[in-house]
């Protein structure tokens, strides 16, 4: 399988650490409630279909990246920067 | 097994009577050749990590050009020449040569890595084909051009990797690595070598 | 029988082997199949299951029957495929499956035992008693079972692995993949061209046929001329392209020296490639099928297309008086070639009526083999016709039931191929794999021509896609058939004959009927049940019939039935050379210290920790065991001074005006408070709660700390401050670099430390200007270093880092002024037992289960601030008071030894898993205390000081009677280190 990397190109995934989904970058505020934290720590949809994963091209840039990709095609659709992406977030808030 | 044998007093009492000698990561592996490639110790001098001030990276590039001579690189790029050179290094830029000028301070942080790394330029007409066997990018000439760097791995070890001419490239591991690093490269070497006498 | 006719074996060559001890000799360009042939060896093999006597069947990777055994020793190799097998000097073959010998082979009484080992055998009858499952049945099915086997010993050969890329990616070297690289190739497209032959040419190296008016061999000659003079073109032979995966993946095993006598040392013997391809274009042909009839698995029974490929490249026949059994036009040229060789044709059986063939041969139409004879070999075949049924005497079938493109690439992804009822085969389903074109015979065109054709038409829609143009190559002349197939699976036997499908897994006819008797109906159960398609061959040879036959049985269409699915690897992939950049010292990389080759001078033998390589003690001449020189080490550190290099400790720079927000982010206590120059401790939680790391963090300047990490966690920790930097506060002006191996760093420690380092740094230290916990620049005989006043021996110490070029040359003079300050080096042991002593934890105890309450640390976790971790550590369940929390334990009754892993139970409690109250986790015999001292996690543990407690370790079967105490044992008003 191949990943993209936003800053180094397609590149084999033996480079990349997988994390989570991308739903980790969404952190909670620490007083939110209980099933709020669950919710971001343990429960995690299972998607057939489109879903954002977060990686880290740890034998590359060392960037952290949002990748979007199919889990029944294995077609990687998207990848950005997850600083990027988080702070356009931030933005939009 | 070899048990220790204790060293002579050392004599003490004037200034620097003791003296601490520097000793480089690879002198005692390289250099070895096999077949048209070779491999050698990369004496760069002075090596630094250099982190653009958070907005700072337009100027670092002009502060940096007109201390060193080259601009910052391009994501994946290398810019400078043997002596004085800067590698694009993920999330940071490695200065290799010169000792960083001060005029840097202001738009960036340093920080003196010069003995984290061994460097090692590894070349010959076959090269290619050597690292076909260690490192998962196409690191063929017509794709990967001189001036060209990645970070990748290295058979297991997390590495830079720019072309520097048509027929070298430097490696860049961290340090404690060298040694396997060189084990890694001088199988492919032997390999590649041996399947030229097919 | 060697043939006196030109071929591609070149006969003034002959090559010495072995198989089983007999000597033979074949020529240069034989494989081990057409060698043995030559020699007129039929039986080569035995079969799986009922030891059958089996032959060579094919002339390729899809062999089922004649697999044997190459070399002895570490070297050997079972299984091999001798159709693939190239001949060399010296080559020494077994067969196998078979004892004592092939020809007398005991387990043979498997086949008369036949109508007891049906179907599903197994299942039934090692049901009952359970207890015979593990003990007997388990051993003696084992000891049956499996065809070759390996040495058990260690191989050193040399196996590689390699990465190419390309734009295009030809898979299968026949006149259709040849074409399609010539054109790419004249468009300057970079092409790899990978066949698993040792030559190119595919079918057309097997055939006596011409293209644009010469000899097929020379119009292969002149291609591969012209492709291998383009530097943009890689051709790549004995290469089998083993599996397709995503983003264009391909896996693919290349056999490099495996046809050779004697090879360099460090020549490879496969080498595993992964080939990444824009485009690819599968080419890979198609495989000519057998025909289940009664006894159709005895030597000397082969396909048609094997027979010629025998007589054609290899100037041998397999037989001297030969049959041919077929349902379909292509086994006419089978006829020809023999008779073109002087090979008596003994029949010709065609099943259909209307068989156009003619000849000066016995010809029967509508007719069928419907048994043979012949122990260790074909004798005579039995022919069913006009309602008669006639003994013929031959020694040679070659039978043809049509064929099966090779459609398995296309499948990788779990794409289904379609029937197509004009072949009576399957064929790949269109856009099964992203990126991938059929072409040739693959994709159903069966004629030479409109190979060559199709090949060209796909290059070219690939070239258009990627933007490359060249002229379109002329399609040259060349045989352009129609063919025509009727339908046959299987012929009826006249009484109790067996009809095989899978040679490899014995699988018959009457298998798949009575697996569909039992309800096994659906193909993927049906093959689970019966095997077929599960052995090395996957089902090659037999998937299609094996399918037709259970339409048949169940009334069901063969589009209906469908196929099972058809997995990487294509052909079988040593392990050896999957694995091979774990080979040896691949494994991992070994990382080593500065100080390491002076270490080794002083005679410590090395430990791991993590990648790693530390001293585990310094023994001295009359120490003999490694306890005794680790209890002098620690009662020298604890008396005297002591030196240990701690580099492997991961450090981080961080700098940047956010640092500070940044560390109180990742660790559970505040450092934007602490002062320049000074060192704090820090705990380091996941989010969900449990402990990640621990370590120290020095403030050098206002913008800038420097953490240290355990030894194990470095890159785990950067890759977490990269991950709350850039996926939590990317707006934070911060930056890490790792400097983990630009310092090498030494404790120092013991009563006298401080002295030691007064004798070498440029400026002399004191407890006032260097209290505990404080850092700080200073030269060291000239040299600028960083001296940190830090302990993890609860002893005055101090952490001194050098540049790492120093780092050797300052070992050796530390160690020498060590000595005459009455200490010396120590290593992991003695540092262990100090910390342990001192209730330090390392992760041994920070195992990932453990939060900052079980470590007694809770009150680490900073209240006036968020950290990492943080929301989910207040969570009650991991505040209970039952949670297993940090304690110290110490032997009070009669066994004195502990050891760590142990459990832990009340005295009254049987140690029995329901019963248990914790575990130890970290163990040291205390030379300063006089017996063995542990930390263990003991439930509701901070609460039961004093109390006695059970420790059984069932491993080593050690039970001793401890006492629950504090866990810092020594010094625990930290006295000492404040001194």
């Amino acid at each position: 399988m191949r990943l993209l990397c936003p800053n180094c190109g397609e590149r084999d995934l033996r480079e990349f650490y997988y994390q989570s989904t991308a739903e980790a970058l969404i952190r909670p505020d620490l007083d939110a409630e209980d099933a709020v934290w669950d919710d971001y720590l343990h429960n995690r949809d299972n998607p057939a279909g489109k879903t954002e994963d977060l990686w880290y091209h740890e034998a590359g840039c060392n960037a952290w990246i949002v990748i979007s990709r199919n889990t029944v095609s294995h077609d990687v659709l998207d990848a950005q920067l997850a600083a990027r992406k988080r702070l356009s977030n931030e933005g939009k808030k | 097994m070899k048990l220790y044998r204790p060293l002579p007093l050392i004599p003490t009492g004037g200034v620097h009577v003791l003296e601490l000698i520097a000793k480089s990561p690879l002198a005692s592996l390289l250099p070895i050749s096999c077949g048209s490639v070779s491999l050698s110790e990369d004496v760069v001098g002075c090596i630094s990590l250099i982190a653009s001030k958070k907005g700072q990276e337009a100027q670092l590039s002009g502060v940096l050009k007109a201390a060193h001579g080259m601009a910052l690189p391009a994501t994946n790029r290398v810019t400078g020449r043997a002596g004085a050179r800067c590698v694009w290094f993920g999330q940071q830029y490695l200065l290799m040569g010169p000792e960083p000028d001060p005029s840097l301070n202001s738009v960036a942080r340093l920080t003196d890595v010069s003995d984290g790394y061994a460097v090692v330029l590894a070349q010959g007409s076959e090269i290619e084909h050597v690292l076909a066997r260690l490192v998962p990018v196409d690191v063929s000439r017509a794709v990967y051009k001189r001036g060209q760097t990645a970070r990748t791995l290295i058979q297991h070890i997390n590495g830079s990797l720019s072309r520097v001419s048509e027929t070298a490239f430097q490696i860049i591991v961290f340090r404690s690595m060298a040694l396997t690093l060189i084990h890694d490269i001088e199988r492919a070497m032997q390999s590649v070598a041996a399947r030229d006498r097919l | 029988m060697r043939l006196d006719q030109d071929s591609l074996v070149d006969q003034n060559f002959p090559i010495k082997f072995q198989f089983d001890g007999m000597s033979m000799t074949g020529f240069a360009g034989d494989t081990l199949a057409s060698a043995l042939l030559a020699n007129d060896v039929r039986l080569v093999g035995r079969s799986f299951k009922y030891h059958r006597p089996r032959g060579i069947m094919s002339a390729g990777s899809e062999e089922a029957n004649a697999l044997v055994t190459v070399g002895s020793g570490p070297q050997q190799e079972p299984n091999i495929r001798a159709t693939q097998l190239e001949i060399y000097e010296g080559l020494e073959v077994f067969s196998q499956n078979r004892w004592p010998s092939l020809k007398w082979d005991l387990l043979a009484l498997n086949d008369l035992a036949a109508p007891f080992l049906n179907v599903g055998f197994y299942y039934k009858t090692f049901m009952w008693p359970k207890s015979f499952w593990e003990k007997i049945y388990e051993p003696v099915i084992r000891k049956a079972a499996g065809l070759g086997s390996l040495s058990g010993q260690a191989n050193s050969e040399r196996y590689e692995k390699a990465f190419a890329f390309c734009d295009l990616l030809v898979i299968g070297g026949g006149p259709t993949g040849l074409m399609s690289t010539l054109q790419a190739g004249r468009a300057g497209m970079s092409v790899i061209l990978a066949d698993e032959d040792n030559r190119f040419g595919g079918r057309l190296n097997s055939e006596k046929t011409q293209i644009g008016g010469v000899d097929a061999d020379q119009w292969v000659n002149t291609i591969v001329r012209e492709l291998s003079d383009m530097p943009n073109v890689r051709l790549m032979t004995r290469t089998a392209i083993t599996g397709a995966y995503d983003q264009g993946t391909f896996g693919a095993l290349e056999r490099v020296s495996k046809h050779l006598s004697s090879p360099n040392k460090h020549l490879p013997v496969e080498c595993f490639w992964r080939i990444f391809a824009k485009r690819s274009v599968l080419a890979s042909g198609a495989l000519e099928r057998f025909i289940a009839f009664p006894n159709n698995d005895r030597p000397g029974i082969m396909t048609a297309s094997a027979l010629r490929t025998y007589i054609n490249r290899y100037s041998v026949s397999p037989g001297r008086s030969v049959a041919i059994f077929a349902n379909n036009d292509g086994a006419e040229q089978t006829a020809r070639d023999l008779q073109a060789a002087g090979v008596q044709i003994a029949a010709y059986v065609d099943v259909r009526a209307d068989a156009r063939i003619n000849g000066d041969f016995p010809i029967y139409r509508g007719a069928s083999v419907c048994d043979t004879s012949g122990r260790l070999g074909l004798e005579g075949i039995t022919v069913r016709h006009a309602g008669q049924e006639i003994n013929i005497a031959a020694d040679c079938l070659a039978v043809s039931g049509g064929w099966n493109p090779t459609v398995h690439l296309s499948c990788h992804m779990n794409g289904r191929p379609y029937w197509s009822e004009s072949l009576l085969s399957f064929l790949p389903a269109e856009n099964a794999i992203p990126g991938m074109v059929y072409a040739g015979a693959v994709n159903g065109h069966m004629s030479t021509r409109a190979c060559l054709q199709s090949g060209v038409v796909n290059a070219r829609s690939i070239m258009k896609d990627l933007g490359k143009s060249a002229a379109a190559l002329k399609i040259p002349d060349a045989e352009d058939y129609a063919y025509g197939i009727g339908a046959i699976w299987s012929v009826s036997p006249s009484g109790k004959q067996r009809s095989w499908l899978d040679f490899q897994n014995d699988v018959t006819v009457k298998d798949i009927v009575q697996s569909v008797a039992e309800n096994y109906r659906s193909v993927e159960h049906m093959k689970r049940y019966t095997t077929q398609g599960m052995a090395p061959d996957q089902g090659k040879n037999s998937n299609v019939a094996a399918l037709a036959v259970l339409a048949d049985a169940t009334g069901k269409g063969i589009p209906e039935t469908g196929t099972t699915t058809f997995r990487p690897p294509f052909s079988p992939v040593s392990i050896a050379a999957m694995g091979s950049e774990g080979q040896d010292k691949g494994f991992a990389p070994e990382r080593f210290g500065s100080t390491h080759q002076a270490i080794l001078e002083r005679g410590a033998p090395m430990i791991e920790a993590g990648l790693w390589y530390r001293p585990s003690y310094f023994p001295r001449p009359n120490e003999k065991t490694w306890r005794q020189s680790c209890d002098r080490e620690v009662m020298m550190v604890r008396e005297h001074v002591g030196v240990c290099d701690v580099s492997t400790l991961g450090k981080i720079d961080i700098k940047g005006p956010d640092a500070g927000h940044l560390l109180d982010l990742v660790y559970t206590n505040k450092f934007s408070s602490l002062a320049v120059g000074k060192v704090r401790y820090g705990l380091m939680l996941r989010e969900d709660g449990h402990v990640l790391d621990d370590g120290t963090t020095a403030r050098l300047n206002h913008e800038h700390f420097l953490m240290t990490t355990t030894t194990v966690a470095d890159s785990l920790v950067m890759r977490h401050l990269h991950y709350v930097h850039q996926c939590l506060h990317p707006e934070w002006d911060v930056s890490f670099a790792s400097v983990t191996e630009h310092w090498t760093q030494f404790a120092i420690a013991g009563p006298k430390a401080r002295d030691l380092l007064n004798g070498l740094l440029d400026q002399s230290i004191d407890n006032e200007k260097w209290p505990f916990m404080s850092c700080g620049q200073l030269n060291i005989m000239g040299i600028s270093g960083r001296l940190f006043r830090i302990s993890f021996s609860g002893e005055l110490g101090f952490e001194l880092a050098v540049p790492s070029r120093y780092g050797d040359s300052l070992f050796r003079i530390l160690s020498a002024r060590v000595e005459e300050l009455g200490g010396c080096c120590y290593g992991m042991e003695a540092l262990n037992v100090l910390r342990v002593e001192k209730g330090f934890i390392t992760h041994a105890e920070i195992d990932g289960r453990v939060t900052a309450f079980d470590l007694g640390m809770q009150s680490m976790v900073n209240r006036t601030k968020d950290c990492i971790g943080k929301a989910a550590s207040q969570r009650r369940g991991l505040n209970d008071v039952d949670r297993p929390r940090l304690v110290g334990l110490k032997p009070v009754g009669s066994v004195k030894q502990l050891t760590a892993g142990a459990h832990l139970f009340t005295l009254q409690d049987p140690a029995e898993r329901i019963y248990n109250q914790g575990h130890i986790t970290s163990v040291a015999y205390s030379p300063w205390f006089g017996y063995f001292y542990g930390l263990a996690f003991l439930k509701n543990g901070s609460e039961r000081f004093g109390e006695q407690i059970k420790m059984v370790d069932h491993v080593r079967d050690i039970e001793a009677i401890c006492e629950v105490v504090p866990p810092v044992a020594f010094d625990p008003d930290g006295g000492r280190a404040r001194a």
